[in-house]
């Protein structure tokens, strides 16, 4: 068994009257010294999964309607909040999206990076600034001595991004959930960021999940895909078996894309139509408005999950068909 | 930091002259005749116009004004025109009341209105919410003499558990036990403001509670309590910081009118009495360090501010 195997997720988010399914029928896994790469338009699921795997989402907003998450053999999902917490930012921690926001502006950087840590392991004081040191300069904070002092709006968004990573690196998690590192960094320090994270796997073997929606990215760090259309996981597959053989039509779209890189406007243009609204009831493959290979089967019936080849998923009624 | 508070020190005296001309000029302004009132109804108009020049309000205000104004700069607040005591003894006298109130309070609202607001926000949408809440609006609207009336009479009056008015000092007769005259009008006064922060509390925290850096908070496997009181309640005393200067605007003059409803003998009350004898004197003294001290208090909470959030630079 994986690290971590994700088991048929299905999350709903409360809508004006009902629960919507926003999350369906997701399964994957990494283990240990591998990148998984989650790959996806702008709200097609990609933060709710990290968050249900984390164990952050909000009870009264999104829940976990259906599924198993395996860490290291036991259900997650079946623990309770006290034992869930013992596993949060020790066995496995989380980069969020917004490094601006995600350090709290009252407390210096240094305390921050071993907070976690404080509360998972018992240590002296003197031991605690020693890690808090080690870590900062594990990142490359430059002057990371007087750094350790700083409070975050004293460090650049880099800097944060950094700071996050050193944070979540602190109990050497065998998990590292990392939701669009790099999204809010300019192209040059994206670079130097992902860099990082890969050099530190390396180096502690850590299981890492890397959320993006730009597939340049996934192509230059991950070992795995998984491709997510609304909420399913339409294409998986190894990094390398993907570029050399797409079997979707929106993975192909994504990958037309991936000179426009930064920018999502552009990016949008690639795939001709919009990502469909939650309220928006689809039936059959929920690609198909958008899709210019569609055809009426598409429209009716939900295609099924086909293995093609070793480690190849696809959802498509005509996987190996196409021209893409 | 040092220069800083040096500097809003300094920039007091300017406000300080400028609100002490708008007293003067205001409290002149109040119809009636000091010397008619000191006299009584059975003085002769000569008496009158006697005493008017021998308290020298007979000379054009920006003279008396001057006058007045030499004598504060040097420390002396003038003649009391009805004690005939000087100003500032007489306001020294109802101080001890004044402040022993305000200190104790000060203390049922940091006492009630910081937990009950954690509380009301950690359970926020629960039924503890919605009758912190209730209880919270309910104290926040209804007035402060009618609080103090109705506490009178169940506790004073009714229950017989706690002294209905006055206050002897504690300086003079020396028993803390006095203490218990100042409990109901102390609550009286507190409940208002404590329910406005029990409510800006709960908002600020239910504000922080949103933000992106509690969830990394819980990312990292805290538990409940010490994510609400070390990451949200920590945050929302930056906003609650800032409304203690308002609290303070609020207490001045609710204090008025609960020092009024039972009978202390404090700063407050003297102020009404002193208005109704025209003192005119004694008026200027107490508003003018009424003044002082919300200035003061500004540069507390500024002060505070400071030290609270680490992105404030005080320059
Ligand atoms: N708390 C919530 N309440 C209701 N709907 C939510 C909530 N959080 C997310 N959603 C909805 O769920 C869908 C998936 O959101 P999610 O944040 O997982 O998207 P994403 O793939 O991470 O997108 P992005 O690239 O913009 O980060 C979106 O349509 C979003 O509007
Ligand atoms: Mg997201």
């Amino acid at each position: 068994m994986a690290l971590l195997e994700v088991e048929n997720l299905e999350i709903a988010v409360a809508g004006q009257s009902e629960w919507l399914p926003v999350v369906e029928d997701c399964s994957f896994s990494v283990d240990n010294n591998q990148t998984l790469g989650i790959v996806g338009e702008s709200g097609c699921g990609k933060s709710l999964t990290a968050m249900a795997i984390m164990g952050l989402l909000e009870q009264s907003q999104v829940n976990i309607t259906n599924g198993k998450i395996w860490l290291d053999g036991e259900n997650l999902l079946d623990m309770s909040a006290g034992d869930r917490r013992r596993i949060m930012g020790d066995t496995m921690s989380m980069i969020f999206q917004e490094p601006m926001t995600s350090l709290n502006p009252v407390y210096r950087i240094g305390d921050q990076i071993v907070e976690a840590l404080r509360q998972h392991r018992k240590m002296t004081s003197a031991e605690y600034r020693t890690r808090a040191l080690q870590l900062l300069e594990m990142v490359n904070i430059p002057d990371f001595q007087q750094r350790i002092n700083s409070y975050p709006h004293q460090l650049s968004g880099g800097q944060r991004q950094r700071v996050m990573i050193a944070m979540a690196l602190s109990c050497d998690p065998k998990l590292l959930i990392a939701d669009e590192p790099t999204t809010a960094l300019d192209v040059t320090v994206q670079n130097e960021v992902l860099e990082l994270m890969l050099d530190l796997q390396r180096r502690t073997g850590t299981a890492i999940i890397l959320i993006s929606h730009d597939m340049g990215v996934i192509a230059q760090t991950c070992d795995e895909v998984a491709v997510m259309y609304r909420g399913r996981i339409i294409e998986s597959s190894t990094t390398a078996g993907l570029f050399a053989n797409v079997l979707h039509p929106y993975t192909r779209g994504l990958l037309n894309s991936i000179p426009a890189i930064d920018s999502e406007t552009e990016w949008l243009d690639a795939i001709p139509g919009r990502v469909p609204m939650l309220e928006e009831k689809l039936s059959g493959c929920a690609f198909h408005p958008r899709c210019s290979y569609s055809q009426p089967k598409c429209a009716d019936t939900l295609p099924a999950a086909l293995s093609i080849g070793e480690s190849h998923l696809v959802r498509c009624h005509f996987a190996g068909e196409l021209e893409l | 930091m040092l220069s800083y508070f040096i500097k809003r020190v300094l920039a007091f005296i300017p406000t300080l002259i400028a609100a002490s001309m708008l007293i003067f000029l205001f409290i002149h302004l109040i119809p009636g005749d000091p010397a008619a009132v000191l006299l009584g109804d059975t003085a002769t108009p000569e008496d009158i116009a006697a005493l008017t020049r021998e308290l020298g309000l007979d000379e054009p205000i920006w003279r008396q004004y001057i006058h007045w104004f030499g004598g504060v700069i040097q420390g002396d607040l003038g003649q009391s025109l009805f004690f005939k005591t000087p100003v500032l003894s007489v306001i020294a006298d109802g101080a001890e009341t004044s402040l022993l109130l305000a200190l104790m309070t000060m203390t049922w609202i940091v006492i009630f209105g910081v937990p009950i607001g954690i509380l009301s926000a950690t359970h926020h949408g629960t039924w503890i919410d919605q009758l912190t809440s209730g209880f919270a609006i309910f104290f926040a609207s209804i007035p402060t003499f009618w609080l103090g009336l109705y506490l009178i009479l169940f506790f004073a009056v009714g229950l017989g558990w706690f002294p209905s008015s006055g206050f002897p000092s504690i300086s003079d007769d020396g028993g803390w036990r006095n203490l218990r005259y100042l409990l109901l009008p102390s609550l009286t006064l507190a409940a208002p403001n404590a329910a406005l922060i029990i409510r800006l509390v709960r908002s600020s925290m239910l504000d922080v509670a949103k933000e992106d850096h509690v969830r990394t908070a819980k990312a990292k496997g805290l538990s409940p309590a010490k994510i609400a009181i070390k990451h949200v309640f920590r945050n929302a005393l930056i906003a609650v910081a800032a409304a203690f200067g308002f609290t303070f605007a609020a207490l001045i003059s609710e204090a008025v009118v609960t020092e009024t409803v039972f009978s202390l003998p404090g700063v407050g009350r003297l102020v009404v009495q002193s208005i109704l004898r025209r003192d005119y004197p004694v008026i200027q003294g107490v508003i003018l360090i009424i003044v002082l001290l919300y200035l003061s208090i500004n540069l507390i909470v500024d002060l505070a501010y400071g030290w609270l959030d680490p992105r404030v630079s005080l320059q």
